[in-house]
């Protein structure tokens, strides 16, 4: 449990959601936003309201396309969409679950195999999403077969020279991002 | 923001060689196949040097971001490193991966504090003497509009497009620093170059839905069904991106028939340029654009 949502989300993000007055402009303009279950605004409201639980397993977190429109019409330049990013950071840090399944599985067999790679691999990423999403088997079978059949996802990935380095990157990443250890005391009174 | 009227003169003096370090990504030898092809034959026809970056990585878009914000600027750094030590501009065709290249960029010329957290885990040293560029940018600031049209062979006439920014090319502009994230024109210039008709319409910078296609095919699939119609509506019957993510989405999620293709920038300035490659991009598209390209009196083999 955080202590508080909003002070974790502005330092993850390097924003000030307080400036927020809810003109409802990112709201208006989001183009997933008919998928959501709140928007925007209402969730930098229930963010600034430390209403953990409801925004760190929404699905509107996941939904975010990282499209910046938000970002770019805020009046108080608050960029919403890395607002998202740090939501979804902390969502994961935290243990939820993701509220779009899916999404998240793409990202993580996305990364997985770049982790490995050094490249992403549409192949190995498709046929594992395939596997173990929750879509029916046959959604985009033919999408794919089309693809396949004009050269587009070579089976055999491409050896690039870079996987090394970017498993020491991610490495690396991963050694940086892990918070301070706690002091054993205060760690123990949480 | 880029001064379009000073950009609109011919920089290209024809003698001085352009060349350029090259990050094509993932996409480029996969889903973006085409892209990679033209970019290559166009740049090629231009007398556009590129050196294909040794050893590239993935630059994490548009997933290292949920997971990481270091992540997301450490992967792309690794790949401006590369480009530094080539002493040349680094171009990238894929509004995703220049998105993310500009990113790493921006954090690394302006916050001193992640400049040195990059450097330590990238290993190497920042010095932020090359630039990284957008294609379009290169073939409008760089190149010229008119230098362009002085190479035309054959003029696109009679084919009715609507130029389709999408996101990560203009937003957010701050970061991107490349044409008006409202109102860009590059495009629309560079097609009206080569003798097509631009339509104007309202949608040029609205988004596809970029990664959610295959978590979220619905969503994708209104997206991109709302794009196509109000190009139809517009009077355009194709779509012109500069996105591999774009194209794919635009034409593997269409949902209403007839479906409108979605060209790449490069591909219609092969085409114009009289390049005889431009027949072998046409199948790799899931919507053929053979019926549109000979109806607008151009030979496919």
């Amino acid at each position: 449990m955080l202590t508080d949502l909003m002070s974790e989300t502005n330092g993850l993000a390097g924003e000030n959601i307080q400036l927020c007055y809810h003109c409802r402009k990112c709201t208006a303009g989001c183009p997933v936003v008919e998928a959501m279950d709140y928007g925007p605004d209402q969730l930098l409201r229930m963010v600034a309201l430390n209403q953990q639980e409801v925004v760190l397993s929404s699905r509107d977190i996941w939904l975010c396309a990282g499209c910046y429109t938000c970002a770019t019409r805020c009046p108080n330049d608050i960029d919403i969409a890395a607002v998202m990013d740090a939501l979804r950071q902390i969502a994961l840090r935290e243990g939820y679950t993701a509220g779009e399944r899916d999404a998240l599985l793409f990202h993580r067999l996305f990364i997985g195999v770049v982790q490995r790679l050094g490249r992403s691999h549409e192949a190995f990423t498709l046929g594992l999403f395939k596997v173990f999403s929750k879509t029916p088997l046959m959604n985009d079978v033919g999408a794919g077969v089309g693809l396949f059949l004009r050269g587009k996802v070579p089976v055999f990935p491409h050896r690039s020279g870079a996987a090394s380095d970017v498993r020491a990157i991610f490495q690396e990443c991963l050694t940086h991002d892990q918070p301070e250890p706690k002091p054993v005391d205060q760690a123990f009174r949480e | 923001m880029i001064n379009l009227s000073q950009s609109l003169s011919t920089r290209h003096s024809g003698s001085k060689s352009m060349e350029y370090s090259y990050y094509p990504g993932c996409s480029l030898h996969s889903t973006g196949l085409e892209y990679g092809l033209s970019t290559r034959a166009v740049f090629e026809a231009l007398d556009i040097g590129l050196v294909e970056l040794e050893g590239w990585n993935c630059c994490g878009a548009s997933s290292a971001h949920s997971f990481s914000h270091t992540l997301a600027l450490a992967l792309p750094a690794r790949n401006l490193a590369l480009a530094q030590e080539t002493r040349l501009d680094v171009v990238t065709p894929c509004a995703a991966c220049f998105n993310r290249m500009k990113s790493a960029d921006y954090s690394l010329r302006n916050d001193a504090k992640t400049r040195s957290e990059l450097e330590s885990i990238v290993g190497f040293q920042y010095s932020g003497e090359i630039a990284v560029r957008p294609l379009l940018a290169v073939l409008y600031e760089d190149y010229g509009v008119d230098a362009i049209a002085a190479r035309v062979r054959q003029p696109l006439t009679g084919l009715k497009v609507v130029p389709y920014y999408g996101c990560l090319l203009l937003r957010p502009p701050e970061v991107t620093q490349f044409d008006d994230p409202d109102h860009p024109k590059v495009m629309g210039e560079l097609l009206q170059a080569l003798g097509a008709e631009v339509k104007p319409w309202s949608n040029a910078t609205d988004c596809c839905g970029a990664g959610l296609s295959l978590s979220r095919s619905d969503v994708v699939q209104n997206l991109v069904s709302r794009l196509a119609e109000r190009a139809r509506e517009a009077g355009a019957d194709a779509l012109v991106t500069a996105c591999p993510l774009c194209q794919v989405n635009l034409e593997m999620r269409q949902t209403k028939d007839p479906k409108m293709p979605a060209f790449y920038i490069t591909e219609l300035l092969g085409l114009a340029l009289g390049l005889p490659q431009a027949s072998q991009w046409w199948p790799k598209h899931l919507i053929d654009p053979r019926p549109l390209v000979t109806a607008v009196g151009f030979a496919v083999e």
